[in-house]
């Protein structure tokens, strides 16, 4: 059972993890890129308005760093919780 | 040396290196010709999954439809790689885990029942069956353009490619081509790319090109507000414009974004790495591999649009564009730097005609009125001229007559001028005189507006035919691998033997190739609706029950059954209702415009509709039915962690 619990307490950080990356995700791509661009208008990064800039370029490379953040962070997690290939 | 002789070579080579892999890594089990043996590193993979998902929409189209829609077509960007994100965070990992060969296959053993193993089986065909029929159509145009051949002869010479290294590498021999195939159609799409933001923006970057200066006037603009200034200028909107209907981007973007989690050909390629951990990381690295076509694609789509409008306004380049005179006919026909113009002319990629005889070419957009006038008065032509010999002409010539009125009203009236106070009548003007502009332009044009030499020409083909054949050979393996390990082995005969079912994977791949290539020489309606269907679908089907086999423990098969049915059929009659019956032209029910759609949803934005569908109705029934049994329970406990299966099944 001790192998149960540990399982359980693992799946439910994998679980908060992969919220916290979700927000993120919706964040950057649906809220700065699509529904957060006419707010933001006036702040601009060289020669776009933040929210062009997310839209073509910005959410990707987000993308990119939380999926090697995720990545990582459960290897952490693996390891703490024994669950290590 | 000739471009066409250029052009073969590079292309030949290219093709020598493809054959020359899939030789070397054939597939001699069905572990490899499914998987790869399991033996692919995470880099390796992702580089295979980049080719893999980097179709000839994406090498080709993809730039063209960012520059002429702007930012709202940014759905392409975001849809396309934010999928990976929901890839590596909720599905890879725990299908590696589980660790065999197909999608059905995690289907009917989650589900605990053939029948949703068969359903999954006819979602997963319907869906990479369309899809494959894009990417062969993508085949024969790229070989008919660059090798001067007919579209049909282009898709026949790469079906027999595909045939040759598909049918006998497998998953393994297509993989180290796919790895291949992706450097070479990376470098042919970042040279001219890094050349064109060099003479716009004197950036090395693309990517930095794109938010940077304009060099050409001084650099005292900002590149984007120059390109907006002269599409604004031109009676275009501004290719930074704010979307019309923000819900309706929305709904694009997230159903392009879980419809490509959902597609099984990309799926099955994180079954081919050895470990759990490697999944995540793989999801990483195909990332990267895209991201590497995907940043410079604005760049590519926005840089080329304004090249094209300076070449015919040369006046825009340090002014306004109306400041001085069009490009005239006789620059177009002598001048060495405009010779592309013909040369793509001949394609009929572009095309333009002086209708008001000045010996320039005026390239503006007309406004509604002017365009429909236009319209209305080349369909009364046309029914003049087609009419018979002894008919009654009066009543038809009485129509041009009225037409030319009509379009003579439009041009001479000030509200559809260029400038303020003006009608195109004042200007001189009868109406945009470069009347073709195709989307695929922005690419395949790229490197010679930008006036780099043949090699790059030739690169930009080899790169194209790259995209669309591995793309195509992944497509082709997810087919084969659903007909004869889940159809073949898992429900007609399933004590097949080993070199039985590695026979019947190979004719199912062949059966595919032929089925693909006859489809493609006539496919069914424009690619463009094809492929929207194949992401609807993806996301409404095959994306909401992997999740809820994963990350549910009470939906039971009655749900699961239930609910990739309902997203099946509401995605696909959706789709059907604007677009026609099987898109037959002409079957359509309702009229394909914004006005007639539900709450202004598109076709193309109905896969997360489909998608909620499919979880409500699988939880209703699911609470209505039986909960899964005991090994099922225990089956999702041990693909939720990564140690091995044994362990995990223990307790």
């Amino acid at each position: 059972m001790a192998d149960k619990t540990s399982s359980n307490a693992y799946w439910a950080a994998n679980i908060r993890v992969i919220t916290i990356s979700m927000v993120i995700w919706f964040a950057c791509s649906f809220g700065l890129g699509i529904l957060l661009r006419p707010a933001l208008s006036g702040i601009h990064i060289g020669g776009a308005d933040l929210g062009f800039w997310f839209a073509q370029n910005g959410a990707i490379y987000v993308f990119l760093v939380l999926i090697f953040a995720y990545a990582a962070k459960m290897n952490k997690l693996d390891k703490e919780h024994g669950v290590e290939e | 040396m000739d471009q066409f002789t250029l052009n073969l070579l590079v292309i030949g080579a290219s093709f020598a290196l493809y054959f020359g892999i899939a030789f070397w890594a054939r597939a001699s089990s069905t572990a490899e010709f499914y998987a790869a043996g399991q033996g692919v590193g995470p880099v390796v993979n992702g580089m295979a999954t980049a080719a893999d998902w980097m179709s000839a929409a994406s090498f080709i189209s993809m730039a063209g439809l960012i520059a002429f829609g702007g930012y709202n077509n940014s759905v392409f960007l975001m849809g396309w790689t934010g999928g990976y994100v929901l890839l590596a965070l909720l599905l890879a990992p725990y299908l590696r885990k589980f660790g065999k060969f197909t999608v059905p296959e995690f289907v009917g053993d989650r589900f605990y029942s053939t029948s949703a193993r068969m359903v999954a089986v006819v979602c997963l065909l319907v869906i990479s069956i369309t899809y494959v029929i894009g990417q062969m159509v993508g085949v024969g145009v790229t070989f008919a353009r660059f090798l001067e051949v007919s579209t049909t002869t282009g898709l026949l010479i790469g079906s027999a490619v595909v045939f040759a290294y598909a049918v006998f590498g497998g998953m393994k021999g297509i993989t180290y081509t796919q790895v291949a195939q992706y450097v070479v159609l990376i470098i042919a799409y970042t040279i001219p790319a890094v050349f064109i933001s060099l003479q716009l923006t004197g950036n090395f970057l693309p990517q930095l090109g794109l938010i940077g200066s304009y060099a050409p006037s001084g650099g005292d603009v900002a590149f984007l507000d120059k390109l907006d200034q002269v599409v604004t200028e031109l009676g275009f909107s501004a290719y930074t414009a704010d979307t019309s209907n923000m819900l309706n981007m929305f709904l694009v973007t997230m159903s392009l974004m879980i419809g490509t989690a959902g597609l099984p050909h990309v799926i099955i390629r994180f079954f081919t790495v050895p470990k759990v951990s490697d999944a995540r990381l793989s999801a990483g690295w195909a990332l990267v591999f895209i991201a590497l076509l995907y940043t410079v694609a604005p760049a590519v789509g926005s840089m080329a649009r304004l090249n094209i409008t300076t070449t015919f306004w040369p006046g825009a380049v340090t002014g306004t564009a109306l400041s001085a005179p069009a490009v005239s006919l006789e620059a177009i026909q002598t001048n060495p730097e405009l010779s592309w113009v013909n040369n793509w002319q001949k394609t009929g990629l572009l095309a333009y005609t002086d209708k008001n005889g000045d010996g320039l070419i005026q390239y503006f957009n007309e406004k509604k009125p002017v365009a429909d006038a236009n319209t209305a008065l080349a369909a009364a032509n046309k029914a003049l001229s087609e009419a018979a010999a002894d008919a009654d002409k009066a009543p038809l010539e009485a129509k041009v007559a009225e037409a030319q009125a009509a379009l003579d009203a439009a041009l001479a009236d000030p509200a559809n001028g260029l400038v303020e106070g003006q009608s195109l009548t004042d200007m001189g003007l009868k109406g945009n005189e470069l009347t073709t502009v195709n989307n695929d332009i922005m690419v395949l044009a790229n490197p010679e507006i930008a006036k780099l030499p043949g090699w790059v020409i030739a690169l930009v083909a080899a790169g194209g035919l790259a995209a669309a054949l591995s793309t195509a050979a992944g497509l082709l393996l997810a087919i084969s691998s659903a007909i004869s390990h889940d159809l073949i082995k898992g429900a007609l005969k399933p004590d097949i033997s080993e070199k039985g079912e590695l026979l019947a994977a190979r004719i199912a791949m062949a059966f595919a190739i032929v089925l693909a290539t006859w489809l493609g020489l006539d496919p069914p309606g424009f690619a463009a609706q094809v492929v929207a269907l194949a992401f609807g679908l993806a996301a409404a089907t095959i994306f909401p029950v992997l999740m809820m086999g994963i990350f549910s423990t009470k939906v039971t098969k009655e749900g699961a059954i239930a609910g990739m049915l309902v997203g099946l059929i509401s995605t696909s009659v959706y789709i059907f209702l604007y677009l026609g019956w099987f898109f037959i032209p002409g079957t359509n029910m309702l009229p394909n415009t914004p006005a007639a759609h539900f709450f202004g949803i598109s076709p193309a934005a109905f896969g997360p509709i489909g998608a909620l569908l499919n979880f409500g109705v699988a939880y209703i029934v699911s609470s209505m039915t039986k909960a899964p049994p005991k090994d099922v329970q225990d089956l999702i406990q041990s693909i939720r962690v990564p140690k091995g299966a044994g362990a995990a099944q223990a307790h």
